[in-house]
């Protein structure tokens, strides 16, 4: 890919061609050639969406939820870009990408890009071609960026960074108020789903969250999370409900930052991690890139093994002699 | 540009064909090789296929039939496929196919058919090898 291709592939981009934006996610995923210019002729014509988190335990309904949401959004006559993220297996690379089925109704539906991608294992190649992808899709052009995160446990909060309002999703029977006054939730909540709220349990366990979140010890002047239950599935489509709730309360939650200026504060802590990651990954490629040839990553290792060496005095050594020395 | 990059495929069932075992346990053995696959399930139209294939920007198209209606459909997945310009696109079929099919549907731009018993070895060597991007 030229650099003149790349120019001409984002001036596409731009002009609203999908095409060119499906290639562009490809070619950013696979952290090709042209990634970095990609990323630079983009960056201006980022910033004016609005971008929603989806996230909870695997089977919790986060894809349905977020089909509905789309639905909402579009009647709102707004443009809707979907990221959908599934887990790659650690032994084989592979993923099997199982969300956009849940969303036959938008499969053509020209106001709705989706996207689907494997994490590709947790060494910071998610967050960083998530963070880029979703920059991809705001140049585009659609109003509202909604990312799905592959079913998660407790702990996982690199989401919060990537969006402006996080989704929760919970089922009933999850667990009981011990659960709920767990670390994890409110942290990275801005509004908690009970899902499936037309199953036994949902009453008990919407009043434990809503507990646990009348005990928190939030700041005055913050944000505190609401809970709303929501029904995605059902016989009867009266029984589907609770989605304008969650509509209002994404935009209540959006108006609050804009109101607030944490908005400008959720940007600068972004861009502190976004530079973090990136800084490591440049400045790893480069020192391996240095080494290459020298047979020394190799020694490195093998001493490591040997047990001659441990892998922090490795790293001391090489920012010693390669990087730190480089500069005297 | 074959290296280097995870191979994504996409398999999907058309029409009114309602079994879809097989379909599945093909998106298991391709992720099991590696590569990275989108289920699109069954009653799936031939518009909203090619808009999931745009979207994707998938390297490999697999149709999955049972029920006898892959002479009807399939051309039609080609001629989207070409109006869009997604000649970069691989374009297997897979299941219960006739062998006297098997011509007809190569002659209408289908790369390779793959019948009910194959290997697994055998489509995934040759999505390995045939990939276009």
């Amino acid at each position: 890919m030229t650099e003149n291709n790349i120019d001409e592939m984002v001036q596409k981009i731009l002009d609203g061609d999908r095409r060119m934006l499906a290639r562009a996610i490809t070619l950013v995923e696979n952290s090709r050639k042209g990634h970095r210019n990609i990323m630079k002729q983009v960056y201006p014509h980022t910033g004016k969406a609005m971008i929603v988190g989806v996230t909870g335990a695997g089977g919790a309904g986060k894809s349905t939820l977020t089909d509905i949401l789309i639905g909402k959004f579009r009647k709102m006559g707004k443009t809707v870009g979907v990221v959908l993220v599934d887990p790659s297996s650690p032994f084989t690379g592979g993923a099997m990408l199982g969300d956009r089925i849940r969303m036959k109704k938008h499969a053509r539906d020209k106001g709705v890009y989706i996207r689907s991608i494997a994490s590709r294992g947790a060494m910071g190649g998610l967050s960083r071609a998530t963070y880029d992808i979703i920059r991809i899709i705001e140049a585009f052009g659609v109003d509202i960026v909604i990312v799905e995160t592959l079913g998660t446990g407790q702990d996982e909060i690199d989401i919060i960074h990537l969006v402006h309002t996080c989704l929760v999703v919970f089922t009933p029977g999850m667990g009981d108020d011990i659960q709920a006054m767990k670390a994890g939730i409110l942290e990275i909540a801005d509004l908690i789903i009970m899902n499936k709220a037309d199953l036994e349990g949902a009453e008990a366990f919407i009043r434990h969250l809503q507990s646990a979140v009348t005990t928190a010890n939030i700041p005055v002047g913050a944000w505190t999370p609401k809970v709303l239950p929501s029904v995605c599935v059902s016989d009867k489509p009266a029984n589907i409900k609770g989605h304008d709730e969650i509509i209002k309360g994404i935009y209540e939650h959006f108006d609050f930052l804009n109101k607030s200026k944490a908005l400008d504060k959720i940007r600068f802590q972004r861009l502190e991690l976004e530079l973090g990651l990136i800084l490591k990954d440049e400045l790893q490629n480069l020192i391996f890139k240095g080494l290459k040839g020298t047979g020394l990553k190799k020694k490195y290792i093998t001493s490591i093994i040997g047990g001659e060496n441990d892998p922090y005095s490795v790293v001391r050594e090489i920012l010693d002699n390669y990087v730190l020395h480089r500069k005297k | 540009m074959k290296n280097n990059k995870q191979i994504k495929v996409i398999i999907t069932k058309v029409g009114l064909d309602g079994h879809d075992r097989g379909a599945k346990i093909v998106v298991s053995l391709l992720k099991e090789a590696g590569m990275e696959v989108v289920y699109l399930g069954m009653f799936n139209q031939v518009e909203d296929i090619i808009q999931a294939v745009v979207d994707e920007d998938a390297d490999v198209l697999g149709l999955s039939y049972l029920s006898g209606e892959q002479l009807i459909f399939t051309p039609k997945i080609v001629k989207e496929m070409k109006k869009n310009e997604l000649n970069d696109v691989l374009l297997i079929v897979g299941g219960t196919i006739p062998v006297e099919d098997i011509p007809l549907l190569e002659e209408m731009g289908v790369e390779r058919v793959f019948r009910a018993g194959s290997l697994s070895g055998e489509f995934i060597e040759y999505i390995e090898k045939n990939i276009k991007k």
